[in-house]
């Protein structure tokens, strides 16, 4: 049971997601995301608080999150800390182009009711479902069994010079973001556009939510919400320069079974600057 | 009769054909701060998206191309064409330039200038300060011109007087 439960969560640890902060907000958000020079370093602040972007709560692991470099190579985090309230790292940018830093996690969720009404879920509270705990911990039949095909994806994006787009090549696993305007080429005032894939076809009818930093320093939320069209696209425009969150949730009843349900959550950081 | 017809022919034949002319004047003001700092600037001409660069002053000289770091503080410059330069670029790239008035002038048909075809452009000037603003100023032209003309626009903080001449 002992060897059972470690081998669990070194693969929990691999595929790293906390899904305890599931109702809090997680974001990785870069110092610059527009950079020149020969070689730049840029540095990254990662956590998990619902004021956006006041980290307040609870850092974002690492062990998840992975650099992306315009080659497709996977590039170190350097200086990686996790502390109280946020972790950091750094990248250094020795390839010119576009660099995505992303933590994604896909597999199976469960909710069922025992026979005496107790209400069940699976994986627990800060572990990350695995098939093997799926097949042992969620019985085959029970009251009101809810299997659903989950997916969660954080994303960030930084430029070493000129934009390319070999990083938005999706996976086509899971709710995905396929940026059609640059996110690395935002300006106040200039409408961008974004495609959204659900295993590789359009995600139609998402629900996106995207709100300015600086949380603290107003009254409102001020949110923008759209919801994608029949081809899974939107749009947003930049009501100011600043820092933004954006968050996407979808679901469906088209999944595989086991599953019943399909849900993706997509978030995302971009910088939008001044004209 | 046919000395003066040769006389008049041969003054016709050595007088010089003249190439038409873009100047411009641009003041770096001078700003009374403890801690100042030379702006970066660019000059580029814009026409339909496509840009002709003109001059870029920055910290060229700093040790391991350290100065390129902050050549995207100016914003619109980088954006239509600096990202996808490989600097320095000979003739276009410059040391930062100390307060007070500067003229730049460029040929038609002369690098970086160029020839450039008919029509309506737009002389865009950026410039970033360290500990300091950022300011961008635009003097819309026609291409070539007819008449000797002169343009001018006024910047509030980085920048003071612009002037454009161009000379047909």
């Amino acid at each position: 049971m002992k060897k059972s439960l470690y081998k669990l969560s070194i693969f929990a640890l691999a595929l790293g997601v906390s899904f305890a902060a599931e109702a809090h907000r997680a974001w990785i958000v870069p110092a610059a995301t527009v950079l020149s020079g020969d070689d730049p370093w840029v540095t990254f602040d990662a956590a998990v608080s619902n004021t956006i972007f006041h980290a307040d709560h609870a850092p974002f692991r690492l062990n998840g999150v992975t650099a992306v470099a315009p080659d497709g190579s996977e590039i170190e985090l350097q200086n990686p800390h996790t502390g109280k309230y946020r972790s950091t790292f750094d990248l250094n940018l020795k390839q010119e182009g576009t660099y995505k830093i992303v933590s994604a996690s896909n597999g199976l969720t469960a909710r069922w009711e025992t026979e005496d009404g107790e209400r069940r879920f699976w994986p627990p509270r800060g572990s990350a479902p695995t098939p093997e705990g799926f097949e042992k911990e969620v019985p085959k039949k029970a009251k009101n069994l809810k299997v659903t095909q989950s997916s969660r994806r954080i994303e960030t994006f930084v430029t070493a010079g000129e934009p390319d787009n070999q990083v938005f090549k999706p996976a086509n696993v899971g709710l995905e973001m396929v940026p059609v305007t640059h996110p690395n080429d935002l300006f106040s005032g200039e409408e961008a556009e974004f495609n959204l894939l659900i295993d590789g076809k359009p995600a139609v009818g998402a629900k996106v939510i995207v709100l300015a930093g600086g949380m603290r320093y107003r009254n409102q939320q001020d949110a923008i919400e759209v919801v994608s069209d029949k081809k899974g696209k939107f749009a947003i425009t930049w009501p100011a320069a600043g820092m933004y969150w954006m968050s996407v949730s979808y679901s469906d009843d088209k999944a595989k079974k086991p599953a019943t349900q399909r849900s993706g959550s997509y978030t995302a950081s971009f910088e939008v600057l001044p004209e | 009769m046919r000395l003066r017809l040769l006389l008049i022919l041969c003054v016709l034949f050595t007088l010089p054909a003249t190439a038409k002319e873009l100047t411009i004047s641009v003041e770096i003001p001078r700003i009374n701060v403890a801690e100042y700092h030379r702006p970066y600037t660019a000059f580029w001409i814009e026409r339909d998206g496509e840009v002709t660069n003109l001059a870029v002053w920055y910290d060229l000289e700093m040790e391991d191309a350290k100065g390129e770091e902050w050549l995207k503080d100016m914003r619109q410059w980088w954006r239509r064409s600096g990202r996808s330069l490989d600097m320095p670029v000979d003739g276009v790239s410059g040391a930062t330039r100390a307060p007070g008035q500067h003229t730049l002038a460029f040929t038609d048909g002369k690098a970086p200038l160029g020839k450039l075809t008919a029509g309506e452009y737009t002389l865009i000037v950026e410039a970033s300060r360290e500990v300091g603003g950022r300011e961008v100023l635009k003097i819309p032209f026609q291409w070539p011109p007819t008449q000797q003309q002169v343009l001018n626009a006024q910047g509030e903080n980085e920048l003071g007087a612009l002037s454009l001449t161009l000379t047909p």
